[in-house]
C-alpha cells in the first residue's frame, strides 16, 4: 500500500517557504508515493496549485483534510500545537523541530504516537548526510540574502570604480563568523566587488575564507598571552580583550558588518557593542543574522531593521523566506534525499513504503520520536568510514622516493657487508682465473654499468617510454657484431670455415637489428615530438 | 680507416650514447638526446663498416640488409598507434634477442678465431651466455608482445610445479654449459648449444606466461634490460668494447626501470618474475573478510559534466582503460574546455599505469596535453584533499584504498593515488569487475564516489557534449 506524503501550508507568520516543490513531487511519485498538497501551500514561494497538480500531486482544500489523509507529513517550520493536534497516530513527520529549544512540543508530539524526524538533528559529520543537510542549504541562502539586504540598505556601490564623475571607493565588508552562512556571505560580497574581511574563532577556516576571495582577520592574542603572564584566565581575558579591540577597529573601518556567530543552545554572543555602532560611519549597515537568538549586536531588534546612530541594523529572522522559491527548492531536495534514504529497505523499487531504520546512523540521528517514544538525543554516531587502526604495514610510509640515486635510506650495515663480501669474492675469482684481455673488457663493462645507473636515475618518469624505446634503438648496436662477421679480413687460410652459413646468419641479424635501429629512433622521435608544454 | 681511428670513433659514439640517455632527463632536452643517439649509432656503424674488420666484399650485403631492415623499421614506426607502443617495444626487444643468438652461433662456428686455454674457455662461455640471454629475450619478448596485443590472454598461466621446472631447466643449462666447454669439435659443441638454446627459449616463454597483465610494465622493462645484457655478452664474445659499454648502459637502464616499477607496486622483483600475481593466495585473502559491502552510486554523463563545471580543482587519473578505449583525445578536449573556463585540471600518473613505464604520459602527450600539468603520484597525492573532483578513467588497482587500509589485501602496501580524498571521485569503468590484480576495490562503495559506467571514449564524448551544451 503506497503511503501518502502530505505537505501543508506553513502557518507561522511571515513564513513563505513550502516543504516540497513540483519538480520534487514528480520524483517522490517515482519512489511510489502519492503526494497531497494543501491548497495555497506554495503561493508565497511562487508555486501555484496548478503546477503541483501538473506534477501529479492532489491539491487538498484544508489542513485538517490533508493531515487526515497523510501518512508522512513534510513541513518546514516546527508544527504549532494546533497542527500537532491534527496529526493522526502513526504518522511520520519530517520537519525542523529544534528539540532542545522546544520541550513542550516534543511532549505534545510524543503524546500523539507519531514518529518525528527532525531535519535539524541530522548528524552532519556523516559525509553521507550532506545531501540531506537542510541547515547547510538554508544557511547558505541566509548568507547570500544578508549581503543583498545590506546592499539594499547601503547607499553606495560595492565595487570600486573610477568614472568621469569621480572615484568611487569599494565598500568594506566585515563578516563575523565563517560558518556556512558566513562563507556564503563572503562569496557574495566579494562577487559584488567589495573588500571582504572575515573572522572566526576557528583558525582553520582561514583557507576557506581566502578561497572565496575574503581576507582572514586574526585575533592578535598570542602577543597578549606572552605579555600578560602565564595565567590561563588572564590569557582568556586577554583574548577577549584582543577580540573586542579587533572588532572595534573593524567597526571603525568597515561600511558593512554581517554577523553570523551562534553558539548551539545558547543566546548569541554580543560581539558588536553600542559604542562600536557609534564609531561606525553614518550610512553603514549591520546585518545581524543571529537575530533569532538575540543578536550579535547589542542594538539589534530581532525581526526588524532599525537605524541607530545613523547605522542601519537589520535583524531579520526570515532571511530564507525572503528567497522563498530558492530555499523551498533546496529544502524540498534535502527532504527528497532523506526520503530516498528511508526507502532503501523497499522490497521492490518504488513501492512507496518507508522504513525508519534505527540501525542507520543518519536516520537514527534524525529520529527524535519513534512511535511516540522520545529517542532524542541520539547517541553519537559510530562513524562508518572510521578507518580501522592502521596496520603497521600500511602505516609505514613508503620508502622516500625521488629521482635520487637508489633507495632513499642508506643500506643497513649487514646488507652492505653481504653485498661487499659477495662482490669481493666475485672479483677475486675473476682476478684469479680470467686472462688479461678479459679483464680490460670487464673493467669497461663494470664502469659502463655504473655510468648507466647514474644517468638513468635522472630520467623523469614521464619519459620512461621514450627512454625504453631509445635504449631499445641503442641496443641495436649489436649490429656491430653482425657487421664484423659479414666479411672479416681473413689472415690465414682457414679451412672448413662455413663462410656462407656465417654470412647468412650475419646478414639476417643485421637486417633484424636494422629494423630495430631505424624503427626505434624514428618512433622515439615521433613520441618526443608530441611532448609539449 | 685504421684500427686506432675506428676505436676513437667508438669512443665518440659511446659519449654520444651517454649524452643521449642523459638528455632524456627532461622533455626539453629529450629530442636532442634522441638526435645524439642517432648520430652515435651512425658513427658506430660507419666506423665499423669502413674499419679494419670489414672488407669491401661485404658492403653490398650490408647495404642490402640495412636498407631492407631500415625500411621495415621506419614503416612500423610511422604506422604504430601510440596505444600500441608497448607491443612495438616488446617486439623490437625480441629482434635484438634473436640477433644476439644469430651472432653467437655465427661466432661459434667461425673457425677463423683460434684461441687456446683459458681464453678459449672464456670465449666459449661468453658465447654460451650470450646465446642464452638472447634466446630468453627473444621468446620472452614474443610472448610479452602476444600478451600486450591481446593475442594471448593476460591472465598468468601457471604450470604446476613451475619453480621446480625452472630449477631443473637451470640445472640442465649448467650441465650443457659444462658439456659445451668440454666439447672438442664445433660439431660436438653445437649439440649442447642447440639444446641450451631450446631451453632458453622455453624458459623465456614460461617466465612471461606466468606473469599477469598488471605486471607487464615490469616485464617490458626487464626485457629491455635483457636485450642490453645480450648486447654486452656479444661484446665480450667479440672483444668489442663499444658493444660492452652500450649493452651495459641499456642493461642497467632497463634494470633500473624494472626496479622503479616494482617499487611502485611495492613488490619484490623476484616475486614478479616468479609470477602469479592476483591468483592463488590473493583470491583466498580477498574472500576471507575484506569483501567491501555497501552501496554503489552511479552517475550519468550529464551529472558528471555538472560536477566538472562547478569544480575548481580537477585531477584526472588515467589507466589502461583509457588506452584501450583510445579515449585520450576526448580527455584532452574536456581538459581544454575546463581549463578555458578557469578550472585547474591536472593529471595524476601512477608509475605502473598502463602496460609499460610511462605509457600514460606518451598517450597524453599524443593528445597534446601539456606535460607540465601531468603530475607524478608523489607530486599530486598531497593535493587530493583540496581537489573537488577526481576522475578515474579506466584505472582500478592504482587507486585502490585497500592497499592502505586492508593489510590482508594482496596489494597491501602498494603506493596508490588517493583519489578518494577528493570531495567527489568519479570512477569510469565498463563494469564492476575487479582490476588485473583481481582485488575488489572498496573505492566503489565510498560515499563520495560515483560510478560512471560505459566505454571510456563514448562516455567522455557524452560528457564533453554535455559540457558544451
Amino acid at each position: 500500500m503506497p503511503l501518502t506524503i502530505g505537505v501543508p501550508r506553513e502557518t507561522f507568520a511571515g513564513e513563505k517557504r513550502v516543504a516540497t516543490v513540483p519538480d520534487v513531487v514528480e520524483k517522490l511519485k517515482k519512489l511510489g508515493f502519492s503526494v497531497a498538497v494543501e491548497s495555497g501551500a506554495g503561493d508565497a514561494a511562487n508555486f501555484a496549485d496548478d503546477t503541483y497538480r501538473a506534477a501529479g500531486a492532489d491539491v487538498v482544500a484544508s489542513a485538517a483534510e490533508l493531515f487526515a489523509r497523510s501518512d508522512i507529513v513534510f513541513k518546514v517550520r516546527a508544527p504549532s500545537l494546533a497542527e500537532v493536534g491534527l496529526l493522526k497516530a502513526g504518522t511520520t513527520l519530517i520537519s525542523f523541530i529544534w528539540p532542545a529549544q522546544n520541550p513542550e512540543l516534543m511532549q505534545a508530539l510524543a503524546a500523539r504516537q507519531v514518529t518525528v524526524l527532525a531535519i535539524d538533528a541530522l548528524p552532519r559529520q556523516l559525509s553521507r548526510a550532506q545531501k540531506m543537510d537542510a541547515l547547510t542549504s538554508m544557511a547558505g541562502i541566509s548568507g547570500y540574502r544578508a549581503v543583498i539586504e545590506a546592499a539594499n540598505a547601503f547607499g553606495r556601490y560595492f565595487a570600486g570604480q573610477i568614472t568621469a564623475a569621480g572615484k568611487i571607493p569599494p565598500a568594506k565588508v566585515f563578516i563575523a563568523g565563517a560558518g556556512v552562512a558566513g562563507l556564503a556571505a563572503i562569496g557574495t560580497a566579494a562577487n559584488l566587488g567589495a573588500i571582504v574581511r572575515a573572522n572566526d574563532t576557528r583558525a582553520e577556516v582561514a583557507d576557506q575564507v581566502k578561497s572565496l576571495g575574503g581576507e582572514f582577520v586574526k585575533v592578535d592574542y598570542e602577543e597578549e598571552g606572552s605579555g600578560g603572564g602565564g595565567y590561563a584566565k588572564v590569557m582568556s581575558e586577554g583574548f577577549q580583550q584582543a577580540q573586542r579591540e579587533m572588532y572595534a577597529s573593524q567597526a571603525r573601518d568597515a561600511d558593512i558588518i554581517i554577523t553570523t556567530a551562534l553558539i548551539p543552545g545558547k543566546p548569541a554572543p554580543k560581539l558588536i557593542t553600542a559604542e562600536m555602532v557609534q564609531s561606525m560611519k553614518p550610512g553603514s549597515v549591520i546585518v545581524d543574522m543571529a537575530g533569532e537568538q538575540g543578536g550579535n549586536c547589542e542594538l539589534t531588534v530581532p525581526g526588524e531593521a532599525v537605524v541607530r546612530h545613523g547605522v542601519t541594523i537589520i535583524g531579520y529572522t526570515d532571511l530564507t523566506s525572503r528567497l522563498a522559491k530558492q530555499s523551498s527548492t533546496l529544502y524540498a531536495t534535502n527532504l527528497l534525499r532523506l526520503t530516498e534514504e528511508l526507502c532503501k529497505a523497499q522490497k521492490e523499487k518504488g513501492d512507496g513504503t518507508i522504513d525508519v531504520n534505527m540501525e542507520d546512523d543518519a536516520i537514527r540521528g534524525l529520529t527524535v520520536i519513534k512511535d511516540g517514544a522520545i529517542t532524542w538525543p541520539a547517541p553519537p554516531p559510530k562513524l562508518p568510514a572510521a578507518p580501522p587502526p592502521k596496520p603497521a604495514a600500511a602505516a609505514a610510509p613508503p620508502a622516500p622516493k625521488g629521482h635520487g640515486h637508489g633507495a632513499g635510506a642508506p643500506m643497513a650495515g649487514s646488507t652492505m657487508a653481504v653485498v661487499f663480501g659477495g662482490g669481493g669474492a666475485l672479483f677475486w675469482l675473476i682476478g684469479a682465473f680470467a686472462p688479461a684481455a678479459f679483464l680490460s673488457h670487464f673493467t669497461v663493462f663494470v664502469l659502463a654499468c655504473f655510468v648507466g645507473y647514474m644517468v638513468v636515475w635522472n630520467v623523469t618518469p614521464s619519459l620512461h617510454t621514450p627512454l625504453m624505446s631509445v635504449t631499445n634503438a641503442i641496443s641495436s648496436i649489436i649490429a656491430i657484431g653482425a657487421l664484423i662477421q659479414v666479411a672479416p679480413p681473413l689472415t690465414s687460410d682457414v679451412a672448413g670455415r662455413p663462410a656462407t652459413l656465417i654470412l647468412g646468419m650475419a646478414v639476417l641479424a643485421l637486417a633484424l637489428t636494422a629494423i630495430n635501429m631505424f624503427g626505434g629512433f624514428a618512433v622515439t622521435r615521433r613520441m618526443l615530438a608530441m611532448f609539449r608544454k | 680507416m685504421s684500427s686506432s681511428l675506428a676505436t676513437v670513433a667508438y669512443i665518440a659514439a659511446i659519449i654520444l650514447f651517454i649524452l643521449s640517455l642523459g638528455g632524456l632527463s627532461n622533455p626539453e632536452t629529450a629530442r636532442r638526446g634522441n638526435v645524439y643517439g642517432m648520430i652515435g649509432m651512425a658513427i658506430a656503424v660507419l666506423a665499423t663498416i669502413f674499419g679494419p674488420r670489414v672488407t669491401m666484399a661485404g658492403i653490398p650485403w650490408i647495404v642490402g640488409a640495412m636498407v631492407i631492415g631500415g625500411s621495415v623499421g621506419l614503416f612500423a614506426a610511422k604506422k604504430v598507434q601510440m596505444t600500441q607502443m608497448p607491443e612495438l617495444v616488446a617486439l623490437m626487444h625480441s629482434l635484438v634477442g634473436l640477433a644476439a643468438c644469430l651472432v653467437g652461433f655465427a661466432s661459434y662456428v667461425d673457425t677463423s678465431i683460434v684461441l687456446t686455454g683459458a681464453e678459449k674457455s672464456i670465449h666459449e662461455l661468453e658465447i654460451y651466455v650470450g646465446i642464452y640471454i638472447g634466446a630468453v629475450t627473444f621468446s620472452g619478448s614474443i610472448i610479452a608482445f602476444g600478451k600486450l596485443s591481446g593475442k594471448i590472454g593476460g591472465k598468468p598461466v601457471l604450470l604446476p610445479g613451475r619453480h621446480a621446472i625452472n630449477g631443473i631447466a637451470a640445472l640442465a643449462v649448467f650441465y650443457f654449459g659444462y658439456a659445451f666447454l668440454q666439447a672438442h669439435s664445433p660439431a660436438d659443441g653445437l649439440t649442447a648449444l642447440t639444446v641450451m638454446t631450446v631451453l632458453g627459449l622455453l624458459f623465456g616463454i614460461h617466465m612471461v606466461m606466468a606473469i599477469g597483465g598488471a605486471d607487464m610494465p615490469v616485464v617490458v622493462s626487464m626485457l629491455n634490460s635483457y636485450s642490453g645484457w645480450a648486447a654486452a655478452a656479444t661484446g665480450f664474445m667479440l672483444s668489442n668494447d663499444l658493444l660492452i659499454v652500450v649493452g651495459a648502459l641499456v642493461g642497467s637502464s632497463g634494470a633500473i626501470l624494472s626496479y622503479i616499477m616494482c617499487r611502485a607496486m611495492n613488490r619484490n622483483f623476484i616475486s614478479v618474475i616468479a609470477g602469479g600475481f592476483g591468483t592463488g593466495g590473493g583470491t583466498a585473502a580477498k574472500k576471507k573478510d575484506g569483501e567491501p559491502q555497501g552501496e554503489v552510486t552511479a552517475i550519468s554523463a550529464l551529472e558528471t559534466a555538472e560536477l566538472l563545471k562547478e569544480a575548481k580543482n580537477v585531477v584526472i587519473v588515467p589507466g589502461y582503460g583509457m588506452a584501450v578505449a583510445q579515449a585520450q583525445h576526448a580527455v584532452f578536449e574536456i581538459t581544454q574546455f575546463l581549463r578555458e573556463k578557469g578550472v585547474n585540471v591536472r593529471f595524476g600518473i601512477h608509475p605502473v599505469a598502463g602496460r609499460m613505464p610511462g605509457h600514460m604520459n606518451v598517450l597524453l602527450a599524443e593528445a597534446k596535453v601539456p606535460y607540465d600539468i601531468v603530475m607524478e603520484m608523489d607530486e599530486i597525492n598531497a593535493d587530493f584533499p583540496e581537489t573537488d573532483v577526481s576522475m578515474v578513467i579506466g584505472a582500478n588497482d592504482i587507486v585502490n584504498p585497500a592497499a592502505q587500509e586492508d593489510p590482508t589485501s594482496p596489494i597491501a602496501g602498494m603506493p596508490v593515488l588517493e583519489v578518494w580524498k577528493a570531495k567527489t571521485s568519479i570512477m569510469m569503468k565498463r563494469s564492476m569487475a575487479s582490476g588485473y590484480a583481481g582485488v575488489d576495490n572498496p573505492l566503489f562503495y565510498k560515499d563520495n564516489n560515483r560510478m560512471l559506467f560505459g566505454d571510456a571514449k563514448k562516455t567522455l564524448d557524452e560528457v564533453l557534449t554535455a559540457l558544451r551544451a
